[in-house]
């Protein structure tokens, strides 16, 4: 018991300095890039600015106080729930990431259900008869997966389906789950299938991988010998024993996809939290990025944790350890 | 297990069917963006972003303008060809020494809320305006203006330093705007209080913005649409699919490339308007070589503009001289070196003691607008057959901002916005006190003697002469090097009636659009 409490505050603490690291290292960079809200609100007219009009915009933005100061007033604030607000948006930063954070677990939860259905099967398919030509297809897939940027099959797909099927959900506004079930499956198609399949790749691969080093051991020998029916073997078999790393890599996606896959939020207009970080850093918007990115962090934390979590369920040895 | 693996790629396969089939009518928009609704129907125009802001005295970026020119009015306004015609004032005057300008406001204007918009409001925004602590943007077009004065509920009096011919254009743009003088900023960052033919009706950040038609719109003509929606599509290439789609019906493209690819299609209509922005390679002459009058002349004579333009920009726009504005449009063939001459070049090189050639340190920004980075490579490959060296530092817009406004830089490659007057163009650039000089890096007394004739006469032959002057003055001293002006690009699909591109890009005539 004390050993179990013993981890879970160690766990805690890491996470605790994960954070502190992440909030520091982005209030940091935002501050190296050059420029600030004003000039990336006013573009070159902020050359004609009066010394007193820029002081009454720094006065306005709150970039008249130290960097030490907005710091701890920012990360104060933060455990307040007070996540700072956008002058753009004219909304505070929680109210804009309750917004976009559900679209985003959407849109991940689509690509990661697409990327299994497509990614294990394959994988299997590809391991059940190493050096063959099914073998050969999954390697191909997998490198189209790889090496297809997100960009050209995302541009692609939409051109080709706007233009020659004058199928374009995205093309409408954006529609939540709730507002509008169907709509917003139906937006939530294209987005998913690119992210889907690019995902796919690395999980062909991990499972690919993963069954032929479970095939080789002794116990799958001795199941098949006893009889037990092929399907049966590969699935409970083999399949459970390979899922460990299928699901360390399917985690760790989902962490990445969670973080926003800005280039497929921005070409199908989808509003999540990778659209708001890019907006917030196109404007200097620090407390939106700032605030964003931390959000981000957690859950990519909690993801992990909820990964590690899964080894216990899935793998009873890990349970015994 | 194969088998299995086929019926979950088989479960994914027919989910997919099902959603497209689900989806076999979503051709035609729905919902109150359809085109049908009430007489002159609901438009729906693509952006690509948001606006950044929703006071109309700090607005600057492009699409904030957009919105905002419809929401807001203004005393004077620019009719189709870019001439000042009446606004919310109906008439103006000027005194005979020109140094009072009376204004006659338009009767029976409401904002958006109902009150009645009078001279106490013009009297309140003006004066804002050319208070620093607002950070307007507009407060250096009010610099002849030394006192406001509501001298009746319709009438208001400008005392002004001296004669200022530009005051009426410059109180067109949407930095002019009226405003209540009961509003503040932050309530109209949040609810907008305009005059303009349209009211705010819905704003979803980051996605859209829907105005509805004001029934209560002072003009003659009042709006047709019952509510435009300004639709934030990020991606120019998305936005030519949700036309092809039938989602947007209208767009304003700045790409060439875009705007060939949306015209490709058939289905949608791309009218090209030739802007008022130019693009040019801004020399700072206060800077290194460039202090040299020869060397920027030499650099001038190196340079075929219409290579550039068919280079960077696929031959869509028109080479360009310093004015643009169509009433002063400069004639670029008055230049020293209307074609490109390397012998002269070299001769100015000679002429300047830098026969072996200079360098000069320019900066580029990417991904502010498309053609910036081909036209630095097109200069850079010209200007070295010159023996002129252009080091290009390309930078990200943000940095590119930072060094220009900081005038840290030799040259510059820039896209730089015009305006219907010279003088609001150009007086803040090349006069001595303009509060750009530092940025333009040039001014001479004859400049500030031109700038200062051309504000004190309101005659429009005379004035033309004078901004001819300048435009030689400029050219002569090679200033800058000016290249080409593009084309705006206005998209419609079929069904969209009476909207009327500007040169300025604005998106005024939404006023008289319809959609069928």
């Amino acid at each position: 018991m004390t050993i179990l409490r013993n981890r879970v505050l160690r766990r805690v603490a890491e996470t605790l300095g994960i954070l502190f690291g992440v909030a520091v290292f982005v209030f940091v960079m935002l501050r190296a890039i050059p420029g600030d809200q004003i000039t990336a609100g006013l573009g070159t007219e902020a050359a004609a600015l009066t010394p007193a009009q820029r002081q009454a915009l720094e006065q306005y933005y709150g970039l008249d106080q130290s960097l030490v100061t907005q710091f701890f007033s920012w990360l104060g604030n933060m455990f307040t729930g007070n996540f700072g607000y956008s002058a753009r948006s004219q909304q505070s930063v929680l109210e804009l990431t309750l917004h976009s954070l559900p679209v985003t677990f959407e849109l991940a939860v689509f690509s990661i259900v697409l990327a299994l259905l497509i990614g294990v099967p394959l994988g299997m398919l590809a391991a059940s008869r190493t050096n063959s030509v099914r073998d050969a297809a999954g390697q191909v897939v997998s490198l189209a997966g790889l090496s297809i940027p997100a960009f050209l099959l995302a541009t692609t797909l939409l051109s080709v389906f706007a233009a020659s099927f004058g199928f374009n959900p995205n093309g409408q506004g954006f529609a939540t789950l709730v507002d509008d079930p169907l709509l917003n499956l139906r937006q939530m198609l294209l987005p998913s299938l690119v992210l889907g399949f690019g995902i796919a790749a690395p999980i062909l691969r991990t499972t690919r991988t993963a069954v032929l080093e479970v095939r080789s051991n002794d116990f799958v020998r001795t199941a098949r010998a006893k009889g037990v029916p092929e399907r049966r073997l590969q699935i409970r078999h083999v399949l459970g024993n390979a899922l460990v790393p299928i699901v360390t890599m399917t985690g760790l996606q989902f962490g990445y996809l969670l973080g926003g896959a800005v280039v497929v939020e921005q070409i199908f207009s989808v509003p999540g939290i990778g659209r708001q970080v890019l907006l917030g850093i196109q404007q200097k918007e620090y407390a939106v990025v700032q605030s964003t990115v931390l959000v981000i962090a957690l859950a990519f934390v909690l993801v992990n944790l909820l990964t590690d979590g899964l080894y216990r369920l899935i793998d009873p040895r890990v349970r015994a350890s | 297990m194969p088998r299995g693996a086929f019926s979950a790629v088989g479960i994914a396969a027919a989910l997919s069917l099902a959603l497209t089939a689900c989806s076999s009518s979503s051709g035609a928009p729905s919902g109150p963006a359809s085109g049908t609704g009430a007489a002159g129907g609901a438009l729906v125009v693509g952006v690509t972003s948001d606006p950044d802001t929703l006071f109309p005295w700090k607005a600057t970026q492009f699409q904030a303008v957009n919105v905002l020119q419809n929401l807001y009015g203004t005393l004077t306004e620019f009719d189709k060809d870019l001439n000042v015609v009446p606004g919310l004032a109906e008439s103006w005057e000027t005194s005979d020494d020109g140094k009072k300008l009376t204004l006659k406001l338009r009767q029976g204007v409401t904002f958006a809320d109902g009150s009645a918009f009078d001279s106490k409001d013009v009297k309140d925004s003006l004066d804002k305006i050319m208070d620093e602590k607002t950070a307007a943007v507009a407060r250096a077009s009010l610099s002849s203006v030394k006192s406001v004065e509501a001298s009746g509920p319709d009438t208001v009096e400008l005392e002004l330093s001296g004669p200022d011919a530009a005051l009426p254009a410059n109180l067109a743009t949407v930095n002019m705007a009226m405003l209540s003088s009961d509003d503040t900023e932050e309530k109209l960052n949040a609810t907008p209080n305009g005059t303009g033919p349209f009211t705010l009706g819905k704003r979803v950040p980051s996605q859209s913005i829907t105005l509805t038609r004001n029934d209560k719109y002072w003009g003659a003509e009042k709006p047709k649409l019952a509510s435009v929606e300004f639709r934030v599509i990020p991606d120019e290439s998305s936005i030519v699919s949700a036309m092809q789609s039938g989602n947007v019906q209208l767009a304003v493209f700045n790409d060439p490339l875009v705007a060939q690819t949306a015209e490709g299609g058939g289905t949608i209509q791309v009218a090209k308007t030739p802007q008022l922005n130019y693009h040019a390679l801004q020399l700072n002459a206060q800077h290194g070589d460039l202090k040299d009058v020869n060397v920027r002349l030499a650099v001038q004579c190196a340079i075929d503009r219409k290579q550039v333009l068919d280079t960077a920009a696929l031959g869509e726009g028109e080479v360009t001289g310093p004015i643009t504005a169509p009433a002063f449009k400069s004639d670029p063939n008055k230049r020293p070196c209307p074609a490109r001459d390397l012998t002269k070049a070299a001769e100015y090189l000679a002429k300047a003691g830098k026969s072996g050639g200079v360098t000069i340190k320019t900066i580029v920004s990417q991904g502010e607008y498309a053609t910036s980075v081909n036209e630095a490579q097109n200069l850079k490959a010209q200007l070295a057959e010159a023996k002129i060296t252009l080091d290009l530092e390309v930078l990200e817009s943000g940095a590119f901002v930072d060094r220009w406004v900081a005038a840290d830089f030799d040259a510059a490659v820039a896209l730089n916005g015009g305006r219907p007057d010279p003088d609001g163009s150009y007086g803040r650039y090349f006069t001595s006190k303009g509060n750009l000089n530092k940025v333009a890096g040039y001014s001479s007394p004859e400049l500030d003697e031109l700038f200062q004739q051309g504000k004190a006469t309101t005659d429009q032959a005379e004035r033309k002469a004078i901004y001819e002057k300048v435009g030689a003055e400029l050219e002569n001293n090679a200033a800058w090097i000016w290249l080409f002006a593009g084309y705006t690009y206005t998209a419609t699909t079929s069904g969209v009636q009476g909207f009327v591109p500007m040169a300025s890009g604005s998106l005024q005539y939404l006023r008289t659009t319809s959609v069928g």
